[in-house]
């Protein structure tokens, strides 16, 4: 095994609302390996994005809060830290894209001050250096005529450019994580995998480390080596790419699967998972996806299903695995490959 | 750029045209006002009106010779004072009003922003609630009741400031208080509330995750933002605290242009109602355009909507 | 929540066998919408009345209102009755508010001069609306070139200063309640047109209006039935804060010696005539006035604000 970068545990996170405390994520552990792309994919609102931010403690607090759980990085816990020697993290060891690079930037300020002002936080170096290292990264995510950009406005740039440039200034610094927010979504298709293809190779030329956040399936089977998948505040299951695509265990899992269009398989119809996702605000103590499951028992609706490992990255949190299960349901047992 | 700037000046002169034609209609079209038929003013008066308004030519012709000696800024006699004319009036009132103005306006500006960043800043905590309920009594108490409870508490009761005229640094410190107060609240709530938005958009999210510090990103990427609908109002804001001076002058008889402006309201000394208005509504007209020049430096997207025009 | 332990054997004591048979299905589960669903005026009403200031502010209004109507009604003072004996009395149990220099009792003129300030608020505010609506509602619905040819205007015309504009016509047409109020909204209705053109520019092309469009439905009752229900929020927010600036307009105009003439009594005249006896030691002259425009004032001003955060469905959490 690989050593661990970042290793999370039993992730609690809460938020008081008008209506009331939302518990968006409920106890959420797993781990990234150093230079592997970790996906968390699920539906919006399944506290995916919550839990990347809780890893740069940029949960906005009131109303949110951290109630439990330890974040691992390099030897030490990210939650134990105080306010200013977490900010000495962000944007040095761990960086952050978010979604929508049409407002990630401050449209008053020059491309050039918005790169260089990260480097200039972190690191002991002239303006000059940092203007340098700033036109090195513009290089590197593919922006032509670095230089003259530098001096630009971000509404001079195209939205797939500025995504470029969104991903130069999380670099910048050459931090060993990277956590993409939904990096793609608000970008056309063939955009798209132009970024994603300047994630790999990004990749490859550092060596950073990536957990990608999407709801798309498709994203994640172009960029992933392992994929947790998320519902309402837990990982229900997780596994390398292969094992999520082929041999999905969770019937979430395999929901997510069949409402993808898919074109090697001529003629399968795309079925939606029907229903919505429980609410937060008294998420169900059984399995949450109960409620929607094809497939759901008695035994759902009232415990929690325990955690089983299937290999050595794949395991998940469902009572269909359980012996007793696969005696009950004998005609529709899953083929476990 | 050139063709905003165009559109936009010509819209300031139809602006400043209507002002005027709308000025010298209604003007002669009161009864008994010494453009009229039925006039009973003294010779010398009479010769001045004449002499610059030509009332014995057809109206139309006056309007036309109107117009051009507005082009030259000669605003016109007065009747009360024979011997003066609005431009001496201006000459002297306007520098002590545009000094009253520019000094409310300047801590109005300073004072507002601060207070509605601490606001913001400190969103939904005492001093949140403490900063807004102060704006809102201060949006809320007229100029001239807060020039009479500043006269009556800290220059009658406490006698700390004088109450009266322009003279020294202690004189202005009421009359500007009073006529700051409306405008720092408006400045405040704005701010408070542009902040609280900006505060929320992605860029500043972004900011954080660099690890940059609270006050950098407060600095360098919130308040620039959040001052740009700030700029906008301050041209109103402008029109506001001079037509302000017309109480605040008359309350704490400071001999500006204010003062005189009301006494030829009181007095009906029409032709220095014309010429004033002519020239307050000039001065804040051309004040809102350089407003809007101002916001278009500030503001680089502006220039690009600019290019993309021409 | 029991947090599973994690590499566990599947079978844990207190779960039983039984439990592992086919769930009765229950679809409805699924689909269940946990918050309850609020019209929007209920939610909008709901949160106004959560907030503490705003409902000072409604009630205080809705006293002054009420004192506005019953005040010289139940006082035992006529408004203009002049008695001469009892000149600048300080405040007592015979004249609560005290008496001016006429010997006129205060506290009726004052519920005399609330009618006039809140008539001015009320006509100017109902005025600007009904104006405003016809107008930005037609820049807006129709769009395209009648759009951007009243759009001009409103752009010229905005560049006026407001008061400056009231005076010159005040000046002109002499001082008086109804000339007051064609003052104001001369030019006061341009603030509301340009709202209701703004709203109606952004709510005219959602989905449900072409969807009315398609069916053929009449542009009259489009903006009657579809837009307007719509774009209220803004333009009720608009109306309450129209109504202090225009009690602040009068009360200047009647400092300006402008306003409503003797014998009959606006707070604005009132506080002039007390400021002139302010330094005589006559307070109460100027402070009865001059607290209620406040105050009146201060409560449009929080309802005001109270409606716009009540009225704005983006901070629904």
């Amino acid at each position: 095994m690989k050593d661990n970068v970042l290793s999370v545990q039993d992730l609690h996170v809460s938020f008081t609302t008008y209506g009331g405390e939302v518990q968006a994520v409920r106890g959420v552990s797993f781990h990234l390996q150093k230079g592997e792309t970790l996906a968390i994919v699920g539906e919006s609102g399944c506290g995916k994005s919550v839990t990347s931010q809780s890893i740069m403690r940029l949960i906005p607090d009131p109303p949110g809060r951290i109630t439990n759980g330890s974040i691992m990085f390099n030897g030490k816990d990210l939650l134990k830290l105080t306010e200013k020697e977490m900010r000495g993290v962000r944007g040095a060891d761990i960086s952050m894209i978010f979604q929508d690079p049409m407002t990630a930037l401050n449209p008053t300020l020059t491309i050039g001050e918005q790169i260089m002002e990260g480097i200039l936080q972190h690191e002991n170096i002239s303006k000059k250096e940092a203007s340098v290292k700033a036109v090195e990264m513009l290089t590197l995510v593919g922006i032509p005529h670095p230089v003259e950009r530098l001096k630009q406005y971000p509404h001079q740039f195209s939205g797939g450019m500025r995504q470029r440039i969104v991903i130069a200034m999380a670099l910048v610094c050459q931090p060993d994580v990277l956590i993409a927010d939904e990096p793609t979504t608000a970008l056309d298709v063939t955009i798209q995998a132009q970024i994603l293809e300047l994630f790999k190779e990004v990749q490859l030329k550092t060596g950073v480390s990536i957990i990608l956040i999407t709801h798309d399936l498709g994203v994640v089977a172009q960029v992933a080596d392992r994929i947790a998948v998320m519902y309402a505040g837990k990982i229900v299951e997780e596994g390398t790419r292969r094992e999520i695509f082929y041999t999905p265990q969770h019937p979430y899992t395999q929901g997510l699967l069949k409402s993808v269009p898919r074109l090697d398989l001529v003629g399968s119809d795309l079925i939606p998972i029907a229903g919505s996702p429980p609410d937060l605000f008294s998420p169900p103590a059984a399995c949450p996806f109960a409620a929607r499951c094809e497939k759901a028992m008695e035994v759902c609706d009232r415990v929690y299903p325990v955690k089983t490992k299937l290999t050595n990255d794949h395991h998940v949190d469902c009572w269909l695995q359980d012996p007793r299960a696969k005696s009950m349901l004998s005609p529709i047992t899953l083929t476990i490959s | 750029m050139g063709t905003y700037l165009f559109k936009r000046i010509l819209a300031m002169v139809i602006t400043l045209w209507l002002i005027v034609t709308l000025t010298f209609f209604l003007m002669h079209a009161i009864p008994g006002s010494p453009f009229n038929e039925e006039r009973n003013t003294s010779e010398m008066v009479q010769k001045n009106l004449e002499a610059h308004y030509h009332l014995d030519e057809p109206l139309l012709v006056q309007y036309a010779l109107y117009l051009k000696s507005l082009v030259t800024l000669d605003f016109g006699p007065s009747i009360t004072q024979p011997s003066q004319t609005v431009n001496d009036l201006l000459g002297r009132g306007f520098p002590i009003s545009f000094e009253l103005g520019m000094i409310t306006l300047f801590i109005a500006v300073l004072s507002g922003i601060l207070l509605g960043i601490l606001a913001a800043l400190k969103h939904n905590r005492m001093i949140d609630y403490m900063a807004m309920t102060f704006a809102v009594l201060g949006i809320s108490i007229p100029n001239f009741v807060m020039a009479t409870m500043l006269i009556q508490q800290v220059a009658v009761n406490w006698e700390i400031l004088p109450v009266a005229t322009w003279t020294s640094w202690k004189h202005m410190i009421l009359p500007t208080l009073a006529l700051a107060t409306g405008p720092m609240a408006i400045i405040a709530r704005l701010t408070r509330s542009s902040m609280l938005e900006v505060l929320t958009q992605d860029y500043i999210r972004t900011a954080r995750a660099k690890g940059l510090s609270p006050v950098k990103i407060v600095v360098k990427h919130a308040l620039r933002n959040a001052l740009l609908p700030v700029v906008t109002v301050l041209g109103t804001l402008a029109a506001g605290i001079l037509t302000g001076t017309f109480v605040i002058e008359q309350i704490f008889a400071i001999p500006g242009m204010g003062k005189y402006f009301v006494e030829s309201i009181n007095q009906r000394d029409y032709p220095v109602i014309m010429g004033t208005t002519v020239f307050y509504s000039a001065f804040l007209i051309v004040m809102l355009f350089l407003v809007d020049l101002a916001y278009g430096f500030l503001d680089p997207r502006i220039k690009l909507h600019k290019k993309e025009v021409k | 929540m029991g947090a599973p332990k994690h590499h566990e054997p599947n079978s844990s004591p207190d779960v039983l066998d039984e439990w592992f048979t086919p769930k009765q299905k229950n679809r409805e589960d699924a689909e269940a919408v946990v918050r309850p669903s609020l019209s929007y005026w209920q939610d909008a009403w709901l949160r106004l009345l959560k907030n503490k200031l705003a409902m000072m502010g409604f009630v205080f209004l809705a006293l002054l209102i009420t004192m506005a109507v019953i005040g010289p009604i139940i006082s035992p003072h006529d408004v203009t009755k002049q008695t001469l004996s009892s000149q600048n009395l300080p405040p007592s149990s015979q004249h609560w508010f005290g008496t001016d220099d006429l010997g006129r009792d205060v506290f009726t003129r004052t519920w005399y001069g609330a009618r006039i300030s809140l008539f001015v608020g009320f006509m100017a505010a109902l005025i600007d609306f009904v104006i405003g609506i016809i107008y930005g509602g037609i820049a807006g619905y129709k769009g395209g070139k009648t759009d951007n040819a009243m759009m001009r205007i409103v752009e010229i015309l905005y560049g006026l200063p407001y008061l400056l504009v009231v005076i010159l016509l005040m000046v002109v047409m002499g001082p008086g309640l109804s000339t007051i109020i064609v003052a104001l909204t001369v030019t006061g209705w341009i603030g509301m047109a340009r709202i209701v053109r703004g709203q109606v520019l952004q709510i005219k092309n959602y989905e449900f209006i072409l969807a009315s469009k398609t069916f053929g439905t009449k542009t009259a009752r489009i903006i009657r039935k579809n837009l307007l229900p719509n774009t209220m929020g803004p333009i009720i927010v608009q109306m309450t804060l129209t109504v202090p600036s225009a009690i602040f307009a009068e009360a200047f105009l009647s400092f300006l010696g402008l306003g409503i003439q003797a014998p009959y009594a606006s707070w604005g005249v009132m506080a002039n005539d007390g400021l002139s006896t302010i330094l005589s030691g006559y307070w109460w002259r100027l402070f009865f006035p001059a607290l209620f425009i406040s105050l009146t004032m201060f409560s449009f001003n929080v309802l005001g604000d109270g409606l716009q955060d009540a009225l704005d469905p983006k901070l629904r959490r």
